[in-house]
């Protein structure tokens, strides 16, 4: 499959570059009569299945409103698309001309050099519309080198059949949760929990849960290490040790998915882009069967991190204009209402909040104020490297091959090394 | 066109013998090179795009790697080129920095051990497999035919087609095997989630890839063993197992000399079994020295490609290593290999 979408992505670029070959009117994206032209290749990395299908729909529109331009669209995993573009665009070949960039990757992507400027371009269009909490991720070295696309954070997703079958109510505490898992497991037979173990941004609930953080860019300190690190590393072992949550290794979306779709478990951590994917399953026919809670607090309080995706230009793409027009096209007010409706994913336009269709989305309604208070990581070019280190301990502290201890010790260690010169 | 060559290789070093010895008056030797030039120009040619094709896709690389493994090169500092942006590369020699972390440090080695384990227990065991089912193969049994395309199936199928079928096998929850044990009442094994069971789990895929290879092979060489001296044994009164000491495994040796070095290099850089199956987890179980070289390069974040060069370097010297001490142990027992 990576083959079959490098090699797509290839053809694309060599068929890019040969029309960009025709003259200098086509290589700016512009023909002579002042219409955009060209072909603009978008690597989208959202759910297949579900969401692709409203995006790919959305860039088929724009092409109806620009006949000139042809949007090839290619969908890589999300878990590649942060090596498979830098390795893309550092060689200056096979790189696509729009990326969809997750708020972490952005201030990464930009120091690097592969991103293009975007302020005062058509692509920033009515600026101030943007929630400053999604336009931070994309503003670097005073710069704005991305358009913020959705904005979302991390809710406990339950199923409202099972907690009344094993007769409980949602929990607001770890605690809680563990009697809640215990009373399902008792009752209705099945697991409590899922907890992704393969990826470490769903441990970081847990980590703000105990008031920890993985890094303070403000004193330029490592702070997973911290005892708030380790109590939180014991908090998930003991989720899993005890029963309450069951993990994998490997698979752990898909697994996941699967799992709360088919009733196998009654909760999971997720955000408002498993909301379609998780429609789509047999529990949920009656999508009222699907409850969302705030994610339990921990011993020093609740906290959900803030992520979300940004649109973001390659600085070598062939076909600027005609790109700064899609990313335009598609964060405008009009296609983030239809995202919302279709997806319910969270816009990131403060006037979308208010139109009538958006008003009335009870998902938009639930996560809109999580995201409010959700904790912004630092947006500087080692966030998105942060999780590497991460989620080997992660994994080894849940199969228990090293010590909640030792495993953010080893974190923070690597941190030190990736972050010259911090405590 | 061997023949012709041998003998002007033949020619040419007696004609720069008699050069030597009549020792013209100019008082220099004649250019060795020019003359085998001008008497070999032919052949030269026509080895030439072999060697420079050879030069690009293996010298390159290597000699690039082993220029890395001596920086400081990571993507931050490498060159890049962005549209109309260039930016430099600013890396810097650092000499043997790199290889004195990798030896010292504990990685690498509790990585080498691992990819020790996984090695020859895969090597052994795909053998003993291997050698046994030839046996069985070898025999006049009904339907020898179709065992046979049944055994080679796993090599037919391609390699990553496989892994990810045994990755759905493996599944803890969904997967063919736990359903199959649940039937039977057993608890749900762990597969891919447990440190041990993951180990466990890739080396048996890789004994399944692995045995059609070792099969054909020592089929084919068991066949060039000639049954008059099966049947001479016979008469003399040996039983089976002297008849499989004596007979078979000498008859088999240089076969199996050259299938058990071939193994060993390929499981010891087996990524498409260690990657698709368990990218090395759970944590960094099951990460093999090749695979953990690419994950420098590849997954870290900035992406380091002096260490990843420097890992590769090490794995080449290690094979390299291992091929002239196994020619050395071969030789020293007799065979001219």
């Amino acid at each position: 499959m990576r083959r079959g979408i490098t090699a797509t992505a290839l053809v694309a670029t060599l068929a890019l570059a040969a029309t960009a070959c025709g003259g200098d009117e086509e290589s700016s994206g512009k023909s002579g009569s002042g219409e955009l032209e060209g072909t603009v290749t978008w690597w989208d990395t959202s759910t297949v299945g579900s969401e692709d299908k409203v995006f790919k729909k959305l860039a088929e529109d724009f092409e109806a409103k620009h006949k000139g331009v042809d949007v090839k669209y290619v969908n890589v995993p999300f878990g590649e698309a942060q090596n498979k573009f830098k390795n893309a665009a550092q060689s200056g070949s096979g790189a696509p001309d729009v990326i969809r960039s997750e708020v972490a990757w952005t201030p990464e992507f930009a120091d690097l050099g592969y991103l293009a400027p975007l302020d005062g371009t058509a692509a920033l269009k009515d600026e101030k519309d943007f929630v400053p909490q999604a336009a931070a991720s994309t503003k670097y070295d005073d710069k704005t080198y991305a358009v913020p696309q959705v904005i979302d954070s991390l809710g406990i997703f339950y199923n409202k059949k099972l907690f009344k079958d094993a007769g409980v109510e949602v929990p607001t505490t770890i605690a809680e949760l563990k009697t809640v898992s215990k009373a399902v497991k008792d009752r209705t037979g099945k697991t409590g929990m899922y907890l992704r173990g393969d990826d470490a941004y769903w441990f970081l609930s847990f980590l703000y849960g105990e008031g920890g953080d993985l890094v303070d860019a403000k004193d330029k300190t490592v702070t997973v290490d911290s005892p708030a690190g380790v109590k939180a590393m014991e908090v998930v072992k003991d989720l899993v040790d005890s029963g309450a949550a069951k993990t994998d290794a490997t698979d752990g979306w898909e697994n996941m998915q699967a799992a709360f779709k088919e009733g196998d478990v009654a909760m999971m951590i997720n955000g408002p882009w498993a909301i379609a994917d998780t429609y789509a399953g047999p529990q949920f026919k009656d999508k009222a069967n699907l409850g969302v809670a705030p994610v339990p607090a921990g011993s020093a309080g609740q906290g959900a991190p803030q992520g979300g995706h940004n649109l973001a230009v390659y600085a070598g793409s062939k076909n600027l204009d005609a790109s700064y027009a899609f990313i335009e096209y598609m964060s405008s007010a009009e296609s983030q209402a239809r995202i919302t409706t279709e997806l319910n994913l969270l816009p990131t336009r403060t006037s979308v909040y208010s139109r009538p269709e958006v008003a009335k989305n009870e998902i938009v309604g639930f996560f809109k104020p999580v995201v409010d208070k959700a904790i912004e990581r630092p947006w500087i070019p080692e966030t998105g490297s942060l999780f590497a280190p991460l989620v080997t301990e992660y994994t080894k502290v849940l199969t228990g091959q090293t010590t909640p201890e030792k495993g953010v010790r080893t974190t923070g260690d690597s941190y030190r090394e990736l972050l010259k010169g911090w405590k | 066109m061997a023949v012709h060559t041998g003998q002007s290789v033949a020619k040419a070093a007696g004609d720069f013998e008699v050069a030597r010895g009549r020792s013209r008056g100019t008082g220099k030797p004649p250019g060795g090179l020019r003359r085998s030039l001008s008497t070999h120009w032919y052949a030269w040619a026509m080895v030439a795009p072999v060697v420079a094709v050879i030069g690009v896709i293996v010298g390159y690389p290597l000699v690039r790697g082993i220029y890395l493994s001596l920086t400081d090169a990571n993507e931050r500092n490498v060159e890049r080129n962005i549209g109309v942006n260039h930016l430099p590369a600013t890396y810097e020699f650092v000499g043997l920095d790199n290889y004195a972390d990798a030896l010292t440090g504990g990685q690498f080695l509790s990585t080498l051990g691992w990819t020790l384990v996984w090695t020859v227990s895969c090597v052994g065991l795909t053998f003993v497999l291997g050698l046994t089912l030839a046996n069985i193969l070898n025999r006049r049994i009904a339907g020898r035919s179709a065992y046979r395309m049944m055994l080679i199936l796993p090599w037919a199928v391609p390699g990553f087609v496989s892994v990810f079928a045994w990755r759905f096998l493996y599944n803890e929850d969904r997967g063919f095997l736990n359903k199959l044990l649940a039937g039977g009442g057993i608890d749900a094994v762990p597969w891919l989630n447990d440190p041990t069971w993951a180990k466990f789990s890739v080396i048996a895929v890789n004994i399944w890839l692995g045995v059609p290879f070792m099969l054909v092979a020592l089929l084919g060489g068991l066949q060039s063993i000639p049954g008059e001296m099966y049947e001479a044994a016979e008469m003399d009164g040996a039983g089976p197992w002297q008849r499989f000491r004596h007979i078979t495994m000498p008859g088999l040796r240089s076969v199996s000399a050259t299938v058990i070095l071939l193994s060993t290099i390929w499981t010891f850089n087996m990524f498409p079994v260690i990657f698709l199956l368990t990218r090395g987890g759970p944590g960094e179980a099951t990460q093999i020295l090749v695979t953990q070289a690419y994950k420098f390069s590849f997954e870290i974040s900035p992406r380091d490609f002096a260490q990843s060069s420097t890992w590769g370097v090490l794995i080449l010297v290690l094979l390299m290593i291992f091929a002239v001490v196994y020619q050395r142990v071969l030789r020293k027992q007799g065979d001219t290999w």
